[in-house]
């Protein structure tokens, strides 16, 4: 901005103090302005909404009925927050309970992509058909480009019955 | 700074911005231009904050009735900024329409509206008008009572135009009542139509501006001067001072949310917005054919004139010291909206309900509880009251004396007290009244069962695709008590159920919250390891329940029944209630 005037050359510029000061505060200001509006705004869209309280643990089969050591698909509702809405949504798992009657409840999404995987019963492995990812009944990831092994739900056993919670955090 | 110049000077070199923002920074403006000149700046500025503000609530918000207020409250109660950012649109509104109205104002003042700048003059005007227009349709979309109440009466102002009247009212997507098509309609405009429409308005009106130069005192002959940085600095003053004032209001003051929509809410005073106030005490001085007058003709010959004023005064520019004329109307026009805005908030009775922002339905405010029996129960017990009831008050009733709501089991009649406390009548107003939601007393023979009914109402729009109804949210055996509330639902009692005694279905609500049917039986519903309750009033009085609840066993002897400890108002709704049980058949 080295020639303002040009073109108009009839007008008086102010003192190059105050033309300082008051492209200084110019700046500023709006600066300020611009930032009281940006921190809120992405505190806004950035920060997760308060925890709901939601119904966590759904009760879902009678363990005598899932079979030890082949993995079975079991599906139940549970409810999901869905922004301002509660809606009650199919949820499915992959059980597989060993001899001692200890269970394990994986997500049905594959960790690559989220695709659905199946259970091969010849190969004894889960299989995703999207990426050829392969795993093996414990989750554990054989072959593929699946980065982590299976996710899994939270479990608890109370009275014979499979209670289902929500999926673990994964590392 | 090397690097910055190289791309300034190559977008110069391709596009030629930086002569262009040169050029609009150091147009030249008049020595008298000052301090009085920085509004125009700050409308803008508001009108921005508006845009950003407005965005960022769209991004959290569902366009349609019932959604829409649930979306709100999702704002306000669970985003974290949520409240700050609404708050700064709510009030940025109003500030914005201020400082329009105090730009004007000036410019009327100085008399800067004459030859050459007329056109200048008539596009603020148009842009004023916008203003209030996005005021008018922002003030629906919350979806609360205020806003549905406020609407149904802008309609209706409508509505009475000479001639254009009924097309309006179809223009409003409106039949008489407010519903899905207006709802869609305003948020159209308030968010597709206005908002470019302004742009390009303020586009024009700078440029006008521009054209003409800004208009100088007329005995100004000192030599021109630079819109930056001198008056810019001044603009920023006033944007940063106006912007501060916004920032703490929106942190302090609470926009309301009432609550949802309630078409059937007979004691709902509606009310506009604060400034339209003065067009809403204007109408009370025009009673029957000459309402038109004070709804449509007045404000439609004061917005005319104020379209016509630089053809009215057509004089040349003379100092701001002689305008006595201007100033004088402008301080009877401050006068009168004073005068009448504050006599529409003096007279205006407040209502009843207060916002309502919080987790927890409102309940029954307290003195719906106290009067002891309603109307219809009154007439059942004429001589009593519950607390000293002699013992034949409701042997003596027939069974067709019955009020409706004494037919009921304990969790239809519960059900009837949640139908009221989640503000289902919103959308399903009752007999012969056109609600959003479906009749309910109509229903398809398949949806009348629990089984249909209660995954309808936690997820409506998966058993109904397209369902407007918001999901109730709460637990299930709260869902079982409306359902078979629904279930109960006749053309013939619907009213009188509805309108069930507030004692009744709050003392049935506690009736069930505690499960006094896993020992009791009214209406031959419940165990019956207890006594039945059927007609208890024939056998006790308010005080032997009271003590009974408190101590069981102390007042009968042998009784199994574990102790209750009611809050006072449980106690009271409940007592209440089951002395005015009818004698089982």
């Amino acid at each position: 901005m080295d020639q303002p005037n040009r073109g108009h050359s009839t007008a008086v510029d102010v003192s190059p103090t105050r033309r300082k000061f008051y492209i200084g505060f110019i700046n500023g200001a709006m600066g300020l302005i611009g930032v009281a509006l940006a921190i809120p705004a992405a505190i806004y869209l950035l920060f997760p909404p308060k925890p709901r309280k939601g119904q966590d643990w759904v009760k879902t089969a009678d363990l005598s009925k899932i079979p030890a050591g082949t993995p079975t698909e079991i599906s139940f509702e549970r409810t999901r927050v869905d922004g301002w809405k509660v809606t009650n949504v199919k949820a499915t798992a992959w059980v597989v309970k060993g001899p001692y009657n200890e269970v394990v409840a994986f997500t049905p999404q594959c960790t690559h992509l989220g695709c659905a995987y199946h259970w091969d019963t010849p190969s004894r492995t889960f299989i995703c058909p999207c990426h050829n990812s392969v795993f093996s009944i414990d989750g554990k990831v054989l072959s593929g480009p699946a980065p982590r092994p299976l996710d899994r739900y939270m479990t608890k056993i109370e009275g014979g019955r499979l209670d289902i919670g929500p999926p673990e955090p994964h590392a | 700074m090397r690097p910055i110049r190289t791309v300034i000077d190559w977008l110069e070199h391709r596009t030629g911005i930086e002569t262009a923002v040169k050029n609009f920074l150091y147009e030249d403006i008049p020595a008298s231009a000052g301090w009085h000149q920085i509004i125009g700046s700050m409308a803008v500025f508001f009108f921005v904050i508006q845009v950003v503000t407005g965005a960022l609530l769209a991004f959290n918000y569902a366009p349609t009735p019932g959604e829409a207020y649930n979306s709100v409250k999702y704002i306000m109660t669970e985003l974290t900024g949520g409240p700050l950012i609404r708050g700064l649109h709510h009030w940025g509104a109003s500030m914005m329409l201020i400082i329009v109205v105090l730009h004007m104002i000036q410019v009327f003042i100085y008399g800067a509206y004459k030859k050459p700048r007329e056109a200048t003059w008539m596009v603020g005007v148009t842009l004023l008008l916008i203003t209030l227009a996005f005021g008018l349709t922002g003030y629906l979309l919350p979806w609360d009572n205020r806003a549905y109440w406020g609407t149904v009466v802008t309609t209706q102002i409508a509505s009475q135009a000479p001639i254009a009247g009924p097309y309006m009212l179809r223009l409003l997507g409106s039949d008489g009542s407010v519903g899905n098509v207006t709802f869609s309609r305003f948020y159209a405009l308030h968010t597709v139509l206005l908002p470019p429409l302004t742009i390009i308005l303020i586009g024009i009106h700078i440029y006008l501006v521009r054209k003409h130069g800004v208009a100088a005192a007329p005995d100004d002959t000192a030599p021109k001067r630079k819109f930056f940085p001198e008056q810019v600095f001044k603009d920023t003053v006033g944007v940063a001072i106006a912007f501060v004032v916004l920032f703490i209001m929106a942190v302090v003051a609470k926009v309301p949310l009432e609550r949802l929509a309630d078409p059937t809410d007979t004691a709902y005073i509606p009310r506009p917005e604060w400034y339209f106030l003065f067009l809403f005490q204007t109408l009370k001085f025009f009673k029957g054919p000459l309402e038109t007058v004070g709804s449509v003709v007045l404000p439609g010959v004061a917005v005319l004139t104020l379209f016509l004023i630089p053809f009215i005064d057509r004089g040349p520019m003379i100092r701001i010291g002689k305008r006595t004329f201007a100033i004088t109307l402008v301080l009877l026009a401050a006068i009168a909206w004073t005068g009448l805005t504050t006599a529409a908030v003096v007279t205006t009775p407040k209502n009843q309900e207060s916002a309502e922002d919080t987790e927890t339905p409102a309940n029954e405010t307290p003195e719906a509880t106290a009067p002891a029996p309603a109307p219809e129960a009154a007439t059942a017990a004429p001589s009593a009251s519950p607390e000293s009831k002699p013992p034949d008050a409701v042997s003596a009733v027939a069974p067709a004396q019955l009020a409706a709501w004494q037919r009921l089991t304990p969790q239809e009649l519960a059900g009837a007290g949640l139908f009221k406390r989640q503000g289902c009548m919103g959308c399903h107003p009752g007999p012969g009244q056109k609600g959003i939601g479906p009749d309910l007393t109509k229903l398809p023979a398949e949806h009348r069962n629990v089984a249909w009914l209660v995954p309808h109402f936690k997820n409506p729009s998966q058993m109904v695709p397209g369902s407007v109804m918001p999901p109730v949210d709460l637990p299930d055996a709260n869902l079982n008590e409306l359902a078979l509330l629904v279930l109960t639902l006749t053309p013939r009692n619907e009213q009188a159920l509805l309108s069930a005694p507030d004692f009744a279905t709050q003392g049935a609500m506690v009736y069930q919250k505690n499960h006094c049917d896993a020992c009791h039986q009214i209406k031959a519903v419940g165990s019956t390891l207890g006594p039945a309750l059927d007609g208890v009033g024939l056998r006790h009085n308010r005080a032997w329940l009271e003590k009974h609840f408190a101590d069981p066993a102390g007042v009968t002897q042998g009784s199994i029944m574990p102790p209750y400890k009611f809050n006072p108002e449980d106690l009271d709704a409940i007592c209440k209630y089951l002395l005015q049980l009818p004698k089982g058949a």
